[in-house]
């Protein structure tokens, strides 16, 4: 093709300024900064792989190793031996699902309310709802504090202070969601939503049957982005909780850095280790991860 | 009901059917978390604000302004003052220029653009603790690979987390690479809502190619970048976890920033009204910067019908 125009220059004038200029490179020259740009974007993920697989001489020696002699797997049951990472791993799991389910039912319910039923005091809630999401969330931090140590010593411990239950109460719902959903919802068709109405179905059975079917994609955003920022969380979880048989994983990898900072071959394999989940789930859901970020990113 | 030919539901039905009843019991519950988690600790933080509390065995005080006074006068809070607005001065604007350049650069097709696209999108399923762990090992100043590498090439080894003039620079390194993902998924939306007639238009024209990104693609991506600055501006001031793990706010205060000594106070000294005063002015610091970016986005940005 670029030939063809090349026979021919003097014609084209102005419009195709990009076939003017002349091939210098068997490839786009996009590729000149893209593929180093790249490998630099995953050179600290490269590199804590090739660390997590060194003896820690390897990792100390300089020059450094690029390449190990051998893998050295044995990191990885080591790291799994001096941590309790299966034990981080199910607490941050059961909180992580707990805390997606939480969401997906109540913001469904919430966001459907909202979105079709005209209740008393719908505006009203509404707004103050949306006005929570500009208070940082370090205002509402201590006092949260206190409301799960009081929800521990009068309602049960096992959503007080140092509990699985304290990560996952205080984030069953999320304005965002609740938000989301109802945006969503009121895209959907409601002619639909009238004729079963006629025919007797109850706000339920409309939500369930429906509803919900359509909104899928909307779901899997939600539910996706909960996920994320569940199994992420730090600073919550760094407050709420004290005993090492309830930390999370990021705790655990805290607590891991603590104890072993120079054992880096250690600790990298315990991060290759803690990342691997959220990348699965990222990995399967790119689409709507990507597709919610931007969509909820500058509309919401 | 507006159908009077039918034959009326029975009572029970017809109550749980009403739209109060429906609309409080399908929202209710969410509608009672938010209150509990985000409204009522909202007002709560005002009051504790005020007073002397420990937040541990809850002996309580009220002081009134006194928790404000003592921040005005407190030199370790004016340290974390300048350090936040020393970091979101370097974050923001070093995110939006690198993500506007990389968006343009994934935003055509190319072989290979599916890989490009992943390794800056990925960054968005790595946790701050792990991005800080992997970067502690990049920066260590004695077996760390960016030594090294200074090391063969002559130049001085630095000391990168564990220098107080290197610090805060390591963290807005790491915070950066961290979010690119996002910011570009951003800017990339954005790039491809707009019309390919008006570069088209530009073109023929005879504007550059430059031309064209200067004064058609960039004013349009104004929406974006307007989303993006105030969005990134929120959560630069919280910074917090990469600053946990790496430094604990040293050398020497250099890198406590406003959220970390907020917690410090309250969740280590268990100076309850104390950080709750400073989460107040941390909350009116936001406010007043949005309001401003705001003001200035109102004159700069302009969006296309």
């Amino acid at each position: 093709m670029s030939e063809q125009i090349a026979l021919k220059p003097a014609k084209a004038m102005a419009p195709k300024t990009a076939h003017r200029r002349r091939r210098w490179l068997p490839f786009d020259r996009w590729h000149l900064f893209l593929f180093p740009f790249a490998l630099v974007m995953l050179f600290p993920m490269l590199w804590m792989l090739v660390t997590s697989i060194e003896t820690i001489s390897e990792a100390r020696r300089f020059p450094p190793v690029m390449i190990p002699e051998g893998i050295h797997w044995v990191n990885y049951p080591n790291a799994l031996k001096r941590g309790a990472f299966g034990t981080y791993f199910l607490n941050t799991f059961i909180v992580t699902m707990a805390t997606v389910i939480g969401n997906l039912v109540f913001c469904s319910l919430a966001g459907y309310a909202f979105a079709r039923i005209k209740f008393f005091g719908r505006e009203v809630v509404f707004m103050l709802m949306l006005a929570t999401l500009m208070i940082p969330y370090q205002v509402t931090i201590i006092p949260e504090f206190l409301i799960v140590k009081w929800l521990g010593t009068h309602i049960s411990p096992q959503i007080g202070i140092d509990s699985l239950g304290a990560l996952i109460v205080p984030g069953l719902v999320q304005v965002f969601g609740i938000f989301l959903l109802r945006q969503f919802f009121r895209t959907l068709p409601i002619e639909l939503e009238e004729a079963a109405r006629i025919d007797g179905a109850s706000r339920l059975g409309i939500l369930f049957k429906i509803v919900l079917p359509l909104s899928l994609p909307a779901l899997a955003t939600l539910g996706a982005l909960t996920f994320l920022w569940t199994w992420n969380d730090f600073l919550w979880p760094l407050i709420a909780i004290m005993s090492p048989e309830h930390y999370t994983i990021q705790l655990g990898l805290m607590n891991f850095q603590t104890a072993h900072t120079t054992s880096w071959t250690l600790l990298m394999a315990a991060n290759v280790m803690s990342m691997i989940p959220l990348l699965i789930v990222f990995l399967a859901a790119q689409k709507y991860f990507i597709q919610s970020v931007a969509t909820s990113g500058l509309k919401g | 009901m507006e159908a009077t030919g039918r034959r009326r539901a029975p009572l029970w039905r017809r109550i749980v059917g009403s739209d109060n009843v429906a609309g409080w019991s399908l929202a209710g519950p969410a509608i009672f978390m938010m209150a509990l988690f985000s409204i009522y600790p909202v007002v709560w933080s005002v009051i504790l604000s005020l007073e002397r509390k420990n937040l541990l065995t809850g002996e309580t005080q009220w002081v009134g302004w006194a928790n404000y006074k003592a921040l005005a006068n407190d030199a370790i809070f004016k340290t974390a003052l300048w350090n936040s607005a020393k970091y979101t001065a370097l974050f923001v604007p070093i995110s939006i220029v690198a993500g506007i350049f990389v968006a343009v650069a994934v935003n055509r097709k190319l072989r290979l653009m599916a890989f490009y696209r992943l390794a800056v999108f990925v960054t968005l399923a790595i946790s701050t603790i792990s991005t800080a762990i992997m970067f502690m090992w990049l920066a260590d100043p004695d077996y760390g690979l960016i030594n090294a590498f200074l090391h063969a090439l002559h130049l001085p080894e630095q000391g990168f987390l564990r220098d107080t003039n290197e610090a805060l620079y390591v963290i807005v390194a790491m915070t950066v690479w961290g979010w690119l993902g996002f910011v570009v998924i951003i800017y990339l939306a954005a790039l491809q809502g707009i019309p390919q007639e008006l570069i088209e238009a530009a073109q023929i024209d005879g504007a550059s190619r430059w031309g064209t990104f200067r004064n058609v693609t960039l004013p349009l991506l104004g929406p974006a970048t307007f989303f993006l600055v105030v969005w990134l501006t929120i959560n630069a001031l919280h910074l917090f976890d990469e600053i946990y793990l790496t430094t604990k706010g040293g050398p020497l205060y250099s890198t406590t920033v406003l959220v970390y000594y907020l917690f410090v106070q309250a969740f280590q000294n268990f100076a309850a009204g104390y950080g709750a005063a400073m989460a107040y002015v941390l909350f009116g610091i936001i406010l007043v910067i949005s309001i401003i970016e705001f003001m200035v986005g109102k004159r700069l940005v302009h969006y296309s019908a």
